[in-house]
């Protein structure tokens, strides 16, 4: 589903991502950890596209496309989805309006008809259940004054209504409470299927408690150090970041 | 041209007045032969060259063409089917076109002749030319030296108006460039309440002048809804002021909103008289082409206790140029005055430009005064996340821009209006969802 192949990208002059690799395939859950500055957060902009970084090497395929050559708006209707850190505020944009235009953008670019406006309610009924999110919270404007659980909660509202192929969570976890955190994971694991896809970027292992990935990566110094399965998760949470630094510094040394 | 002597001959030959607003008149063009029109080098009007807008060819010959009724219809903004229409030509008020659909009994329109001659002489002595403390310049006065044409609108002591008075300026600029120059002079009485709209036509494709200067007393506790919309088209050219002066308690909110125009030149007068007063002044620039709109707005607290707030927002593409210049004075009686402004513009292109200028004059001590402008381009984050959702980036750019002027638009109660003001601004940005 997704192939990325020696992936190199920089932000003005520094280099963030050093050749990357990584293949994800349909039904898979991955996770990417790392301690802080390590690119997890670049890797999760870069596949989105969003323009602030330049791609100096490398190749990434998407569902046989060329995701490199697609708009950011492209990316999402071809099915890719970016659940984001920090979800922008933007006022005078009603929710159910947004979400509305996401979706039927979406339709028409695949060239199904648009939604109706009960068709599109029925839908977003049955979504709002799954991530647990109040009817007042969507027809207010889009995040404007939601607490950081309702943000993180509305992007897995999204994420559910825009049924992606390959859904990447950066950091969806971070600032999240213990109910949010099992709520998040718990629309996460409804939404999986075996032909779906997931990439979760987390600096800690503790969503992993909830979401159980098949695939663990260590990211450290803009390069995939480490892969492994669930269990990597908890060693890095019993040893820290350290021992994975130690590794890789002897080993280049 | 040079003007002075232009308009000398037509003020000499102009059929002159009943005996009081031929002396306002001479009053005015001898302020006129002497100030002559506004150079650049005059402060106020700094970034409006209003001297290359009287250019040769100018027509005014102060005559309303014939205009067919049937044709006014055209001019009827949605939600507005029932209102009270009051028809300006040529900057000549036409009673004959004008429909009024409240009764007199709340509602009075004449010609400021008239109101100069019978039980109203007193307020139209006292308030005609009431903005001159603050637009002391030549294009006031030249308004005035030709005010014969002028309308005179009262709404009664605690009359509530059933629908909104709608006054039409359409210029007949068939034959060439048409100037005209609406006078209007407004009685809003204590404890009325009632809603006043403008709005600016022309026939015919020459370019068009209007100088308008509207002046308005805003009662004791009365009510008043302002709405000025300007969408006469690319070859428009405007001057006007609006000028304000309420008294205790009342509350007025006006709301201006430019949409097309070759340059136009909008100032907006508030003076704070009484205590205890409310102002509420909003505004929304949306250019392109080359467009240059001119917003100046005062607001005189004369009087303690009193609150205003001012929310001016531009959009500006292409070649395009916004101006704002707020000035608050707080004089030195007006103590717990609560007065605030913001000005905010989006540049949409390389060309476009905005300049703003808040002017805060504070002569009392105990007053809550903030001023606030930016100037910026959209939000890059907020354009990504959008895209990243599936959104286009044409559709997401008008989203943005929508949501921004929607906090302006909010403002005009009247439901169908806003919805075609919207429907106006929507095509504009070329939202397509």
């Amino acid at each position: 589903m997704l192939k990325i192949e020696n992936l190199h990208a920089r932000i003005e002059e520094k280099e963030i991502l050093k050749g990357i690799n990584l293949n994800i395939k349909p039904g898979e859950i991955h996770a990417i950890m790392g301690p802080n500055g390590s690119g997890k957060s670049t890797l999760a902009s870069v596949l989105a596209g969003r323009t602030d970084y330049e791609v100096t090497e490398g190749s990434v395929s998407f569902m046989g496309k060329d995701l490199l050559e697609l708009s950011p708006e492209d990316r999402s209707r071809e099915g890719l989805f970016l659940a984001f850190q920090y979800p922008v505020e933007i006022p005078g944009v009603s929710t159910t309006n947004f979400i509305k235009s996401a979706v039927n953008e979406k339709r028409k670019y695949l060239g199904q008809e648009p939604l109706d406006a009960v068709q599109f309610l029925k839908t977003m009924k049955e979504k709002m259940k799954l991530v647990e999110i109040d009817q007042s919270l969507l027809s207010r404007s889009l995040n404007e004054g939601f607490s950081g659980g309702e943000k993180k909660r509305n992007e897995i509202f999204q994420m559910a209504m825009l049924e992606p192929k390959l859904a990447i969570l950066d950091e969806t976890d971070s600032g999240l409470d213990i109910d949010a955190l099992r709520i998040v994971a718990n629309g996460v694991n409804q939404l999986r299927n075996k032909d779906n896809a997931f990439l979760i970027v987390t600096h800690y292992q503790r969503l992993l408690d909830y979401i159980v990935p098949d695939f663990v990566h260590v990211l450290y110094n803009g390069r995939i150090v480490k892969s492994g399965t669930k269990e990597l998760a908890f060693e890095l949470e019993e040893k820290g970041y350290d021992f994975i630094k130690a590794e890789v510094n002897e080993a280049t040394a | 041209m040079d003007a002075k002597i232009f308009f000398k001959d037509i003020y000499e030959h102009q059929e002159k007045g009943a005996s009081n607003l031929k002396s306002f008149q001479q009053k005015n063009w001898d302020a006129f032969s002497e100030l002559g029109l506004p150079a650049i080098k005059h402060e106020e009007w700094k970034y409006t060259k209003v001297r290359n807008l009287f250019k040769d060819g100018l027509i005014y010959d102060q005559q309303a063409s014939s205009i067919n009724k049937d044709a006014l219809s055209n001019f009827i903004l949605p939600g507005t089917e029932k209102a009270n229409h009051v028809f300006f030509v040529n900057g000549i008020y036409q009673p004959e076109l004008t429909e009024i659909s409240d009764s007199t009994d709340v509602l009075v329109i004449k010609t400021l002749e008239a109101a100069f001659g019978d039980e109203d002489a007193a307020f139209v002595d006292a308030y005609l030319g009431g903005s001159y403390g603050y637009n002391s310049d030549g294009i006031n006065a030249l308004n005035a030296s030709f005010s014969s044409g002028g309308a005179f609108i009262k709404v009664r002591k605690g009359a509530v108006l059933t629908h909104p008075v709608v006054i039409h300026h359409i210029a007949d600029a068939q034959a060439g460039l048409r100037f005209s120059q609406p006078r209007i002079l407004i009685s809003i009485e204590s404890l009325s309440q009632s809603t006043i709209i403008e709005t600016y036509n022309r026939i015919g494709t020459n370019e068009s002048l209007t100088n308008e200067v509207m002046e308005i007393c805003v009662e004791k506790e009365a009510n008043l809804r302002y709405i000025k919309i300007q969408n006469e088209g690319a070859d428009a050219n405007h001057t006007g002021t609006t000028h304000i002066r309420q008294l205790a308690k009342a509350v007025t909110h006006a709301v201006t909103i430019t949409l097309s125009g070759s340059v136009v030149r909008n100032n907006l007068n508030m003076v704070m008289d009484g205590e205890f007063g409310e102002s509420h002044m909003f505004g929304l620039y949306l250019l392109d082409g080359k467009t240059q709109a001119d917003n100046h707005t005062i607001v005189d607290n004369a009087m303690p206790n009193c609150f205003s707030n001012e929310l001016y927002k531009g959009i500006m593409d292409g070649s395009s140029s916004g101006i704002f210049n707020g000035k608050i004075f707080v004089r030195k009686d007006a103590q717990k005055t609560n007065a605030y402004q913001t000005n905010k513009n989006i540049l949409m292109s390389e060309n476009s430009s905005a300049n703003t200028k808040p002017q805060l004059e504070i002569f009392a001590d105990d007053v809550k005064c903030s001023h606030g402008c930016t100037i910026g381009k959209l939000d890059d984050d907020a354009l990504f996340y959008l895209r990243a959702r599936g959104i286009s980036e044409q559709n997401a750019k008008a989203l943005l821009l929508h949501a921004f002027a929607a906090d302006i638009l909010q403002q005009i109660e009247i439901e169908p209006l806003r919805e075609y003001i919207d429907g106006l601004i929507s095509d504009r940005l070329t939202l397509n969802i």
